[in-house]
């Protein structure tokens, strides 16, 4: 079952791994909070590659806020933004590495 | 690449200029890669998946993606993946590709069109 509940603070893992990954190079190393949890879904990553997917992982909708993303941001503070993250690309907060 | 660790492909937040809001219209030609490709996908044949399918184009390395037009890229990863499967090969592919040239040099439209 999901590791992790809305609302649960939240790294992103600093991973590089080869392949087709499904976390954006610009959010890993990032904190934010578990927005929703949306369901289990066939890993992608897997499925990449003409595999089964199984066993699905949990996929969590992750709210990060702007300023925190992008060092120089100049929007308004309260600014946040989605990114869609499966579980086994999360750690608690608080393990982040940079 | 200046970042270590980051694919090409991989390009959210890198400097990219303004974003061109024009419409602009698709040749026939890139219809029908669109539409072979929900062909292949669909839940009758699921021959290739949509994460298989972008797996090809981020493997195409910086050179090609970036020369390469959008649906140029799915081209060259729809051929890949038929490839890998085992659903067509490349020398009947080449020999196909080699046909289709030779026709067009002799002046005649594209295969299979009747306009």
């Amino acid at each position: 079952m999901a590791r992790f509940t809305s609302g649960d603070s939240v790294t992103v893992r600093r991973a590089f791994p080869p392949g087709h990954v499904r976390t954006p190079y610009y959010i890993r190393g990032k904190s934010g909070h578990v927005e929703r949890v949306l369901d289990s879904f066939a890993n992608p990553e897997e499925l990449a590659y003409g595999r089964d997917g199984l066993p699905k992982r949990p996929l969590y909708r992750v709210r990060f806020a702007q300023s925190r993303v992008w060092p120089d941001y100049s929007g308004a503070p309260g600014d946040t933004l989605d990114v869609e993250l499966y579980e086994h690309w999360l750690e608690p907060a608080g393990e982040e590495s940079a | 690449m200046t970042e270590a660790g980051r694919m090409h492909h991989d390009m959210g937040g890198q400097e990219a200029g303004p974003v061109q809001q024009a419409a602009h219209s698709h040749p026939d030609w890139e219809k029908r890669v669109d539409a072979l490709m929900m062909l292949l996908s669909n839940n009758k044949r699921r021959l290739i998946g949509v994460d298989e399918m972008r797996r090809g184009i981020e493997s195409l390395g910086k050179d090609s993606y970036t020369k390469l037009t959008y649906y140029e890229r799915w081209t060259a990863s729809i051929t890949q993946n038929l490839i890998e499967k085992g659903i067509i090969n490349s020398d009947e592919l080449g020999r196909k590709m080699a046909e289709m040239e030779a026709h067009a040099k002799a002046g005649g439209g594209r295969i299979g069109e009747t306009d």
